[in-house]
């Protein structure tokens, strides 16, 4: 259970496939418009569950229960091996090879 | 009672709440036609240039160093012919408060609000104004919400967006993210409806007036250290307040700098579409933003924009994303200078330019971002690949947006292309007459004449065209 307070992330669809914007594109005429928000749970919950939030600003927003203290999982990326060798090649033509 | 909050009854209540939320009536520089009076917007609404650098100096936002990149000039000399190759210069904006020149549009946007008294901003960006008006916002002590365009229908949200999350919240922001759509704008509108706080749009006289003394200081900081504005200043465009900032900027300094607006080319990829979102490694600062804002600037969240970068530009130019990826990694290794891709795009197109250029001559980009996790070459090509995309060395001229990125396979392939300013020109007055639907009236002509920075004549060939 996670315990009403606790700051966590909810999903809610805003517009659903039907009431999409004239002007879309199909592919995305066909799924909804969806929307992720962030704030202090109002009641105890379960992952899954529709809730309540109150958020940084103070507004109440309802969504599913998506994840209890959520962070961030961006990072550096892979190795990209022709990063090293643009770098390798700049430095070549711009100050001359070791010998 | 309460309002119906389907789209089509919000976006009917879009003139009053952008009314309620912006402070300005823009009714009164309407002409009841095609032309409105821009000068007086900007003379009314916004602030001098002392004004607004009174306000930026309060929040540290503004007098960034002007840097030679000595090493990528010499670089760029051993791809020209003999006796060219203008020194480059970069103007590291990354060093104003939340890591982008973009801080320069919120301090005036963020000081308006609170002036007027509003509680909080709105601001709808998936870009580095969303940090720049949380850290403006926090300074000020003023709410602030940031409605980012962040994932497609699977839930994958592009690297560089996430990252610009994250220093929102940092910086004490409501993140608002949203799937792939225009009706972020619909979200937007509600926002303001529901919380009665400030539109801090990118758009506003403010907000592009904030830019003007980035304009300036370049004039000012080249005199100073040489005695003579720069030949070129390049910028990269996209909504094209960058480059009506900084060149109204170097006008008031009295300033006869070539004006050159850059974006990476990604023709081909539907901005709105969802399956075609993450098949981009740029987020901003590409075509398929500085495109239809050059041809049409009243596209944006305010009724007539501000940023109208066809006034102001001498030439229009599109480099590769594979360029611009290559030029970071270059400024790294041969500046020691880690700054974010999007921003390189000028410097791209500057190395390429310079080529063209004598060697006395001297060319100035214009800003330069922060980076980090999600927002650096490397997750971006390693994001790129995860979604099909190919990247390789090759000769960048072959690249294909959403099919590959082509490492330039020596830097001499790195080149600028030019784009077609007349036809842009023309394209502006067509969307004028549909959108308006009205015979254009002889203040029209002249009105049309300046917002393409052409001639009446231009404008009247164009008109018996159509």
């Amino acid at each position: 259970m996670i315990d009403k307070g606790t700051w966590v992330l909810i999903h809610r669809n805003i517009l659903e496939p039907g009431e999409r914007a004239p002007q879309v594109p199909d592919d995305t005429k066909k799924v909804p418009l969806e929307m992720w928000i962030k704030g202090y749970l109002q009641n105890n919950a379960e992952l899954g569950d529709e809730v309540e939030v109150i958020t940084r600003t103070g507004r109440k927003e309802i969504g599913t229960l998506l994840e209890s203290e959520p962070y961030y999982k961006h990072d550096y990326g892979r190795f990209v091996p022709e990063l090293q060798m643009i770098s390798e090649q700049v430095r070549k033509l711009t100050f001359g090879g070791d010998e | 009672m309460a309002l119906a909050n389907d789209y089509n009854s919000v976006m009917s209540r879009k003139g009053e709440i952008m009314k309620k939320s912006v402070g300005i009536d823009y009714e009164s520089f309407e002409s009841g036609s095609i032309a409105f009076d821009y000068e007086k917007m900007m003379r009314e609404t916004g602030y001098t240039l002392e004004e607004m650098q009174n306000i930026q100096r309060s929040v540290h936002v503004g007098n960034t160093p002007v840097i030679e990149l000595r090493n990528i000039t010499a670089l760029a000399r051993k791809c020209a012919k003999p006796g060219y190759g203008a020194r480059i210069f970069i103007k590291d904006e990354a060093s104003n408060p939340s890591g982008s020149f973009k801080a320069r549009r919120a301090a005036n946007s963020v000081y308006h609000a609170k002036r007027l008294g509003f509680k909080g901003v709105v601001t709808a960006t998936s870009g580095n104004y969303g940090a720049a008006v949380a850290s403006q916002a926090a300074m000020a002590g003023l709410k602030c919400i940031v409605v980012q365009e962040c994932y497609d229908s699977k839930g994958v949200g592009q690297p560089e967006i996430i990252e610009k999350a994250r220093k929102c919240e940092a910086l004490g922001a409501e993140v608002v993210q949203l799937s792939v759509g225009p009706e972020l704008f619909y979200k937007f509108l509600l926002l303001l409806e529901e919380t009665g706080y400030f539109n801090a749009s990118l758009y506003t006289p403010f907000g592009i007036a904030g830019v003007e003394t980035l304009g300036y200081e370049i004039a000012m900081q080249f005199r100073e250290k040489f005695g003579k504005d720069p030949d070129a200043v390049i910028c990269t465009n996209a909504g094209g307040g960058n480059l009506t900032g900084t060149a109204r900027g170097l006008i008031k300094a009295g300033a006869a700098t070539k004006v050159i607006a850059a974006s990476v080319n990604l023709s081909g990829l539907h901005m709105a579409a969802d399956s075609q979102f993450n098949k981009k490694s740029f987020t901003t600062g590409h075509t398929g933003f500085g495109m239809p804002f050059t041809t049409w600037p009243d596209r944006s969240d305010v009724p007539r924009s501000a940023a109208r970068p066809l006034r102001y530009m001498d030439r229009y130019v599109t480099i590769t994303q594979g360029d611009v990826f290559y030029m970071t990694e270059a400024l790294a290794s041969l500046e020691g200078l880690e700054k974010g891709p999007a921003g390189n795009t000028s410097l791209a197109a500057a190395f390429a330019i310079a080529q063209e250029m004598p060697e006395d001559q001297k060319i100035i980009v214009q800003e330069t971002e922060y980076t980090g996790a999600g927002k650096h070459v490397q997750p971006q090509l390693t994001f790129a690949r995860s979604n099909g995309i190919e990247v390789c060395f090759g000769d960048p001229a072959d690249e294909v947006p959403g099919k590959n990125i082509l490492l330039p396979l020596h830097p001499s392939l790195i080149k600028a292309t030019e784009q077609d300013l007349d036809h842009m020109r023309r394209s502006l007055i067509k969307t004028a007459v549909n959108t308006f639907k009205v015979k254009p009236t002889e203040g029209d002509i002249a009105f049309l004449a300046e917002d393409t920075n052409s001639c009446e004549e231009f404008v009247r060939e164009t008109l018996a065209s159509l």
